[in-house]
């Protein structure tokens, strides 16, 4: 049996109290998010401006340039798969992250949540404290640990395990490791408080049942974590796609994911209309994302 | 039944394990650069031999200090504005009614769905055409807006696995829905909150790029000023003010640790 | 309300402060680019109270000068952002050359092509971008691109690249002997391919090439002349090299944006920096050369006689670019693009 759904909803008298409630976050985000918003929308039909900025003439070049491009020698219009690959790029790497995140993170959480009730405290701040360190000079320091003569390789080949350092860093696994450590605490905070309140009577009866552990953490347990799977996910996942120091410092800049590519048409490639546009992208499918990992989770509550 | 077996029935094999490796892995590159801080030389990854220098250098360097001093202050206010905002809207949208619900949910999460330099350049462009002038007020503004998803998700995540007994309960002994929620629900919601302010703590912390765009002349936090320095090349200076603020996270830490033991009773 | 309040505090602590009796002056600058005793000595003089708030590229200064969000009274964009600036009119003509220490202006640096006459600028510090290549493993006095577009075994897999569209594209046409903001399709697409088979031997595209080079991780980078000068403090075996086939340099220019709210102290400010007692002050902090004639006298000796600050007889003329048309930059991104995708 899971927990049912609060139903605080049924308490609350619709209306005022409801409106009161939600308005505050409802309309300071549509006020300051939603206006700059449209206005990127507007600007993905514009021309871009000569130095930045754009001028106030309609086109679709921006779009067509996700697809097309015209070729270097004879001005064709052919398609293009460089765009294509990049957001692919992005998407499996932000898939494998919160994947691997979510294998750590349901484990740690539950553990964290059987310890007792000052040491839950301590180890919840133990997982945000290197968090007070900004994200660029982590991600500068999780460099040099997997780095060649980094700490890792130093201490493997002086104990001989390895003959040739390990290559850790400026490749597709440092960026992974990068995700998975920017985004961790995205994880288990939210399993964390989800899981904290069971009921550990259920996983004794599970047991009394003659249930292997096995069946009892996969239908006892991870059911009941599920709300903070869904935020978890959405939380590294989202992310992790618009992720751009990561692949830059642990990647060695070699690869363009989509946060990087979005972020240099506002800057040295002065094409604010193409950023823009692949915003509009990045956001339909992030928005596709969210909507159908909602979905599953309202169906799996009604169906409880 | 016996204490002992139901710590045994708890026990997954390996999560211990798994656990604490999860701390070793976070902590690993915290450690070289605390250690790097007392480089006696000007590289970080080159050791020449201990030394305080560049902790004398910050606290020689008024500007650092402000420019974390300005990000701790931001960071705590705008999270625990967006979690006070997000509260409600959790309450407000848990187990989404139909339509509206799924909508409110969108807008609730679409600040974490655009890319940060688009936020960024977004909001310049809207601030200046709407006539606010930049300054903190605009930073603190982007920054609730913000954390006001990284809030929301995990209280409305702890909202949902909770059992739906009690409110019932104390409504069947004439507790007010107020009340019920006051002195029932809320206290249950604290490992959410805390979890959503956390998250959203560290996040306005590490911003950069909407921060540097929607700043005003004066505004500085910690962020801008690091990016800001790495064009002259990366000291232990760096190293130095990271340490710092991971001594005053812990002292902090240590504070409400001792502040919460007095009058615990779960 | 509470937050009212607070967000009153938090305003008023950054307008307050000890009342000076001539005002602010707002600097948007790089960080760690101005000399705290040149902060202060300015302050004492004139009794200005200095800001100053840092950028990480010129990229992020023009889109909020573009965007028109005022209240900075200087700022320091490199010679290239200047034509652009200038073109934008997006700077107040201060008639720099009519101030009373423009006569300490090195000749080279007056009638610059980014600023004929010198009416909106002065000269803060200039460098160039060169290859650093550690002597331990580049062994002999090669000076040409060569060493990092077809590198010898033992520096494959060690190249560093700077992560800048400009810079590497300009690298690739000088080895290839092509002129710079080049429109030519033939020529980009030849510039694509030699990247291309270069970046099989690069580690990485990273602009803090300092670290890389100290910690052995590359053996041969691009990098900045302030750079490599730092690296060679930690590793002796660094060399600055100032390529054959040519290089790019640089000037960081002190300007004053359109609309400044402390118009008289910028101008303060500007020919305060022009004198050669501050201008060395600049170069002993920052470690890069001032555009100053006179203050070699003020400049710490280690530093004046460095190799990164004083290219020797034999190396080429620097090449200062001017930003390239909106065609050759769209042209660029796409190369880089083709490059990294």
């Amino acid at each position: 049996m899971s927990a049912r759904p609060l139903a605080l909803s049924s308490r609350i008298p619709s209306g005022l109290a409801h409106a009161g409630l939600l308005w505050p976050s409802l309309g300071i985000i549509l006020a300051f998010m939603i206006a700059p918003i449209a206005i990127m929308l507007t600007y993905s039909f514009l021309v871009p401006g000569a130095y930045g900025g754009v001028e106030w003439t309609f086109t679709t070049a921006a779009y067509e340039q996700i697809l097309f491009e015209r070729d270097f020698l004879d001005d064709s219009l052919t398609f293009t798969p460089d765009y294509l690959i990049i957001v692919a790029r992005s998407l499996t790497q932000a898939t494998v992250a919160t994947l691997l995140c979510l294998v750590i993170s349901v484990p740690t959480a539950y553990y964290i949540a059987t310890r007792s009730d000052r040491a839950k405290n301590i180890w919840l701040f133990l997982i945000t404290i290197p968090y007070w360190v900004n994200l660029l000079i982590r991600t500068i320091a999780l460099l040099f640990v997997l780095r060649d003569d980094g700490p890792i390789n130093s201490a493997l080949l002086d104990l001989g395990v390895i003959g040739q350092p390990l290559a850790l860093s400026y490749n597709g696994f440092a960026i992974s490791l990068g995700l998975i450590y920017s985004f961790l605490p995205f994880m288990v905070l939210p399993l964390y408080s989800a899981f904290e309140r069971f009921d550990f009577r259920l996983l004794e009866a599970a047991y009394d049942l003659y249930a292997s552990r096995k069946v009892a953490f996969f239908r006892i347990v991870l059911p009941v974590m599920r709300p903070g799977l869904i935020a978890g996910s959405l939380l590294v996942f989202i992310p992790s796609v618009g992720s751009y120091l990561a692949p830059d410092i642990l990647g060695g800049g070699k690869t363009l994911m989509i946060g990087n590519l979005i972020g240099t048409q506002f800057q040295a490639a002065r094409n604010w209309p193409f950023g823009a546009a692949l915003s509009m992208i990045l956001l339909t499918i992030t928005l596709i994302v969210l909507l159908w990992l909602a979905r599953r989770a309202a169906q799996q509550q009604r169906s409880n | 039944m016996s204490t002992a077996r139901m710590r045994d029935l708890r026990v997954f094999p390996g999560f211990g394990l798994l656990s604490v490796g999860c701390v070793v892995f976070l902590y690993a590159p915290i450690v070289v650069l605390a250690i790097y801080s007392f480089n006696d030389g000007r590289s970080v990854t080159r050791w020449a031999g201990f030394s305080f220098r560049w902790y004398q250098t910050v606290f020689a360097n008024q500007n650092i200090q402000t420019a974390a001093l300005n990000s701790v202050v931001i960071a705590v206010i705008a999270a625990t504005v967006a979690s006070v905002f997000a509260l409600g809207a959790a309450i407000a949208t848990v187990n989404g009614k139909k339509g509206g619900g799924e909508g409110a949910y969108v807008v609730l999460t679409f600040p974490l769905m655009v890319p940060e330099i688009v936020t960024a350049v977004a909001s310049l462009v809207f601030f200046v055409a709407v006539g606010i002038s930049l300054g903190f007020a605009t930073i603190l503004i982007a920054h609730i807006v913000f954390c006001i998803p990284f809030a929301y998700l995990p209280i409305k995540a702890r909202l949902e696995s909770m059992d739906a007994t009690l409110p019932s309960a104390a409504a069947d002994l004439y507790a007010s829905p107020a009340n019920a929620f006051l002195r029932i629900t809320l206290p249950l919601l604290v490992p959410g909150l805390v979890s959503g302010w956390l998250l959203a703590f560290i996040i306005s912390l590490d911003d950069f790029i909407i921060t540097a765009l929607v700043a005003g002349p004066g505004a500085t936090t910690l962020p801008l000023h690091i990016y800001g320095m790495l064009r002259l090349g990366m000291t232990p200076e760096v190293n130095a003010i990271s340490t710092l603020m991971l001594a005053a996270s812990t002292v902090l830490v240590l504070i409400s640790g001792l502040l919460g033991q007095a009058g615990r009773k779960h | 309300m509470k937050k009212a309040a607070v967000m009153t505090a938090l305003f008023a602590s950054t307008v307050a402060g000890p009342a000076s009796a001539a005002g602010d002056l707002f600097i948007y600058t790089w960080g760690e680019y101005t000399p705290p005793e040149m902060v202060e000595k300015f302050e004492k003089t004139y009794g200005v109270k200095v800001h100053i708030d840092t950028y990480d590229s010129m990229e992020t200064m023009l889109a909020k000068l573009k965007s028109g969000a005022g209240g900075y009274d200087i700022i320091v964009p490199g010679h290239d952002t200047m034509t652009i600036l200038i073109g934008e009119k997006l700077l107040e003509p201060i008639n720099v050359a009519a101030m009373p220490n423009y006569q300490h202006v090195d000749e080279m640096w007056r009638d610059v092509f980014w600023d004929k006459g010198r009416l909106y600028s002065a000269p803060w510090a200039w460098g160039s971008t060169g290859l650093a290549v550690d002597r331990d493993i580049v062994k002999g006095d090669d000076t040409s691109l060569k060493i990092l577009f077809e590198p010898d075994d033992a520096v494959k897999g060690k190249i560093n690249m700077l992560r800048d569209v400009n810079d590497v594209i300009n690298m690739a046409l000088r080895y290839l002997g092509k002129p710079r903001c080049n429109d030519n399709p033939e020529d980009l697409k030849a510039v694509l391919d030699l990247l291309s088979t270069q970046k099989q031997f690069v580690k990485s595209y990273n602009s803090e090439t300092k670290e890389l080079l100290v910690s052995g991780e590359a053996a041969v980078s691009m990098s900045w002349n302030g750079y490599a000068m730092r690296a060679r403090d930690e590793r002796p075996s660094i060399e600055y090299i100032y390529p054959k086939e040519g290089y790019t340099g640089w000037m960081d220019n002190v300007a004053v944006p359109k609309g400044a709210p402390d118009l008289e102290n910028a101008k303060l400010w500007i020919n305060f920096i022009m004198d050669p007692e501050n201008a060395a002050m600049i170069t002993n902090y920052a470690r890069y050369a001032n555009g100053i004639k006179g203050s070699e006298a003020f400049v710490d000796k280690a530093l004046a006689g460095a190799p990164e600050l004083s290219p020797p007889e034999s190396a080429p003329v620097p090449e200062f670019l001017t930003a390239c048309t909106p065609a050759v930059t769209k042209l660029y991104d796409r190369v880089w693009t083709k490059l990294l995708r």
